[in-house]
């Protein structure tokens, strides 16, 4: 290892305490039982979703993916509704928060600076990624939710599948902006004076030069918080309402995810709701570990190439 | 050359109107902050003008007579968020340490994935693991939400603390093991002191954390709203009572939990900014070295 | 010319008494050389020229003139104003907050820094090379198409051939021509910065600035990029700041010599001390200044 451990064994040969090594080993093992200590939940948590996920999920392939959400009693597969939503929500939320957020992002990092507003502009995004997501939730119902019954088209209770999608992008808007000013950061100045050089505008220079830069690495940002704005749940509760039927509108009616389905069903004590709690479980974590996952394939893929 | 060059050029409008969209998106993080603290303060007013600062004292909460009283709640998010912290700061140490000073090479990488698969898995999830696999052997109470908190938390912290930690000069470590340390010994002398301050920033981002989660806590916890000491009582926490009571309340009694969120929102941030302050702080001063 | 005889430099024309080591050699000028080099066209006239970064008044009071098809060296110890000032010149100090000047530079007579005058219309008459490298991370064909891009040439077919045509202008065509999709940032360090110099050129500047475009190449490389300066000569005006003594006097016309000095209140400030014709500083320059850095008494 370093030349300070080879070190300390040569000099272990002159006996130390028996008490410090014995202090010593203890310390490594108490080390590595907490590595043991971090894996047992992971392992049971993995084993119960993939084990009891798996069974309703596989059994009933691709029924479970497709067929609308039984009710509660009922037994029998059935998430469609919830991945449709979860997919179309997330969707809309992405399309929101990334183009805003990589553009305050060029703001902070390309216009500003470090004037006042983009110093106030950075702290702020800081605070608002501690925001919990309950806030969020709420934030959005009274000012997007509420309104929305009360003004044409006079949806009676306001929910929608968009409502949701404006609390993710709430949520995945700083996440977004700081991940994008750290890319942003690493493009060396050179490139940009090289740009300018040639007779190239600022914008041009932005858009041509500095995000291609740092394209990969603002990417595997955005999917990692794609994938987090997947696993909420908070924000959505408020906002969309819950339906067991699958809606493809966005703006038109209630709609349900699968982060709200796995809340509700496991509220439930029926088995069979339970049952699809699973499956819909294993099915969200599969989403946000194949977001995960290529997100950090696109970092090294980038990285390897330079 | 005769005639002038003309470098009058043709004026910018698409830089103006390019910087103007940045300028713009960069102010949305500021004006949903504002709408947040401007909408939120106003819907909660009601409740609070009902109560006034009993509304942070009391400790019943009751729908049927309008008497809301938050301190229950406030006492279950910062009992549980406690607990959390209690159980997970250990082991997130003992796991960044053991990442950065003791695993192999080859055993570093995996371990960190490990780490960030747990951070990954959605909070739901863990809460559904919670009630139906761990709550039927513990029951509902502080605890076992304290526990599904900590689980969550462990990445966070154990994350951070790694990169603390793995700022220490080589120097130093060498320094400790030419004196005769055994590893143990080294990491007292070398690492824990340098990262002390990064730990403890990242111990408060792990705190933020828990004691803004939701779900987890909302299906575990117990919901009933007592102050107790003994953490295998029930209780109930801020966001817990907002998730679970929202879609049966009353007009004065979703201002109240309008209240509750407002009230976990300022707490949040107060812990979110001290956390990032110190954390910051620690690595600057670190990168200098 | 009355010449101490303790201070002058080995190559001179005139009698010499000591034998000095330092100063470069410069081929032999006839006044008729000097009187050509004098009469050529102006293209940018720097007049009482004062460089301020913010309250800072980094450098003061050059006047100079650079003339066309000339190879003008910028040259002096670091930090007494060379970048600065040849980065007035196409106004990249503008990038730098807080940078602003007093006085006057003009390019064939307009002020650069007139307020209607558009910093990116002047770059594009006037390119520049770093010092370090900096080619895009694309491929070496849209790196050289950069520039025409910008000036609306859209058609395929001409953006080959002037790729083409600059490519062959910094002597690199022959080595990518296989390859010219491939990344620019597999090239060598001294094929990165000809592409840099192809990708100048690309636009048809008028000229060509260069800041210690060397420094960062091996001496094969280095040679390489001075052979094509005196190619390029024939088609652009170049200015170079380079720490380089002996490249200055090998490839240049006129030489610039900068020197920083303290002011009375102890603040370093860098100024123009001395600008001639290459020959003159080498063999026979006025100021001792000069003479001190070119014989490696200092600096």
């Amino acid at each position: 290892m370093t030349l300070g451990t080879d070190l300390a064994h040569s000099l272990e040969l002159r006996q130390k305490p028996s008490w410090r090594r014995a202090k010593n080993t203890l310390m490594s093992v108490l080390l590595g039982s907490a590595v043991v200590v971090v894996a047992i939940p992971l392992v049971l948590i993995m084993y119960s979703v993939f084990a009891k996920g798996g069974a309703i999920l596989f059994k009933s392939f691709p029924a479970f993916l497709t067929h609308d959400i039984p009710p509660t009693r009922a037994a029998g597969p059935g998430m469609g509704p919830a991945i449709v939503g979860t997919l179309l929500i997330t969707g809309m939320a992405t399309l929101i928060a990334v183009p805003l957020g990589v553009l305050g992002a060029i703001y902070l990092n390309e216009y500003g600076v470090k004037s006042k507003f983009a110093q106030a502009v950075r702290f702020l995004a800081l605070v608002m990624t501690g925001v919990p997501s309950v806030v969020m939730g709420l934030f959005v119902y009274v000012v997007w939710t509420l309104h929305h019954s009360i003004t044409p088209p006079h949806e009676l209770t306001g929910f929608q599948g968009f409502g949701g999608s404006l609390a993710l992008a709430c949520l995945m808007l700083p996440i977004v902006i700081n991940a994008t000013e750290q890319m942003l950061k690493l493009v060396p100045d050179g490139l940009r004076e090289a740009s300018y050089a040639l007779g190239a505008t600022k914008t041009r220079t932005v858009l041509t030069v500095v995000l291609p830069a740092a394209g990969s690495g603002i990417v595997s940002g955005a999917l990692l918080a794609v994938a987090r704005a997947a696993g909420e749940t908070a924000p959505l509760l408020f906002t969309i309402g819950a339906t067991r039927v699958i809606n493809t509108s966005l703006f038109h009616g209630d709609s349900t995810a699968l982060s709200a389905r796995i809340f509700e069903n496991a509220k439930e004590a029926v088995a069979n709701a339970q049952e699809r709690g699973w499956g819909a479980a294993l099915a969200l974590v599969l989403l946000t570990f194949t977001l995960t996952v290529i997100a950090r394939v696109t970092t090294a893929f980038a990285t390897r190439i330079k | 050359m005769a005639t002038q060059p003309d470098l009058r050029g043709k004026g910018q409008p698409a830089d103006k109107t390019f910087g103007g969209l940045a300028i713009g998106a960069a102010a949305l993080v500021l004006l949903i902050l504002a709408l947040i603290a401007i909408t939120m303060t106003s819907r909660a007013l009601p409740v609070l003008r009902h109560m006034g600062l009993g509304f942070f004292t009391s400790s019943t909460w009751s729908e049927h007579d309008n008497n809301f009283g938050a301190l229950p709640f406030i006492w279950g998010t910062v009992y549980t968020a406690f607990i959390a912290i209690v159980l997970a700061v250990p082991v997130s140490l003992g796991v960044a340490l053991f990442i950065t000073q003791v695993a192999p090479p080859k055993l570093k990488r995996p371990l960190v994935y490990l780490i960030d698969l747990l951070a990954v898995v959605p909070s739901v999830v863990f809460g559904l693991w919670g009630v139906l696999m761990l709550a039927p052997h513990l029951n509902r109470s502080f605890l076992t939400a304290g526990i599904i908190l900590a689980i969550m938390i462990v990445p966070i912290i154990t994350s951070l603390a790694r990169e603390v930690i793995e700022t220490t000069a080589q120097a130093d470590k060498e320094a400790a093991y030419a004196l005769g340390a055994t590893r143990w010994e080294m990491i007292g002398a070398a690492v824990l002191p340098h990262s002390k301050a990064g730990i403890v920033g990242a111990v408060m981002l792990g705190l933020g954390r828990a004691m803004g989660e939701t779900i987890a806590a909302a299906l575990v916890i117990g919901s009933s709203a007592q102050i107790a000491l003994s953490p295998f009582k029930s209780g109930d926490s801020m966001p817990a009572v907002i998730a679970n009571q929202w879609g049966e309340a009353s007009e004065l009694q979703k201002s109240a939990l309008i209240a509750l969120a407002l009230t976990l929102f300022v707490m949040t941030i107060i812990v979110n900014l001290i956390a990032s302050r110190i954390v910051q702080r620690s690595l600057k001063k670190t990168r200098g070295a | 010319m009355v010449v101490d005889s303790a201070s002058k430099p080995a190559q001179d024309l005139s009698p010499k008494s000591s034998v000095r080591t330092a100063a470069p050699s410069v081929p032999e000028m006839r006044p008729s050389m000097v009187a050509a080099l004098m009469a050529a066209p102006t293209v940018f006239e720097v007049e009482n020229l004062d460089v301020f970064y913010g309250a800072y008044k980094a450098v003061r009071g050059v006047n100079m003139t650079i003339r066309k098809n000339q190879i003008t060296a910028f040259i002096g110890p670091s930090g007494c104003g060379k970048t600065t000032v040849l980065r007035c010149l196409n106004r990249m100090n503008d990038l730098i907050p807080g940078a602003r000047i007093e006085g006057d530079v003009r390019y064939h007579g307009v002020d650069l820094y007139a307020p209607d005058v558009s910093a990116t219309e002047v770059r594009r008459r006037i390119g520049m090379v770093f010092q370090k490298p900096n080619p895009f991370p694309k491929s070496i064909y849209d790196n050289v198409a950069y520039g025409p891009k910008i000036n609306g040439i859209r058609d395929r077919a001409k953006l080959d051939e002037i790729v083409e045509r600059s490519l062959r202008g910094a002597a690199l065509w022959d080595e990518v021509k296989d390859r010219l999709k491939s990344s620019a940032l597999g090239l060598s360090g001294g094929q990165q910065q000809r592409l840099c110099i192809a990708r100048t050129i690309a636009v048809e500047p008028e000229v060509v600035l260069m800041d210690e475009p060397c420094s960062a190449l091996d001496p094969i490389a280095t040679a390489r990029v001075e052979e094509l300066m005196r190619e390029l000569k024939q088609k652009y005006t170049i200015v170079i700041v380079t720490h380089n003594m002996q490249q200055a006097a090998r490839t240049s016309d006129c030489t610039a010599f900068y020197t920083a000095e303290l002011d009375k209140a102890g603040q370093r400030f860098g100024q123009l001390v001395e600008f001639d014709v290459t020959a003159k500083i080498f063999s026979n320059p006025r100021d001792t200044r000069t003479e001190n850095y070119i014989t490696g008494r200092f600096g």
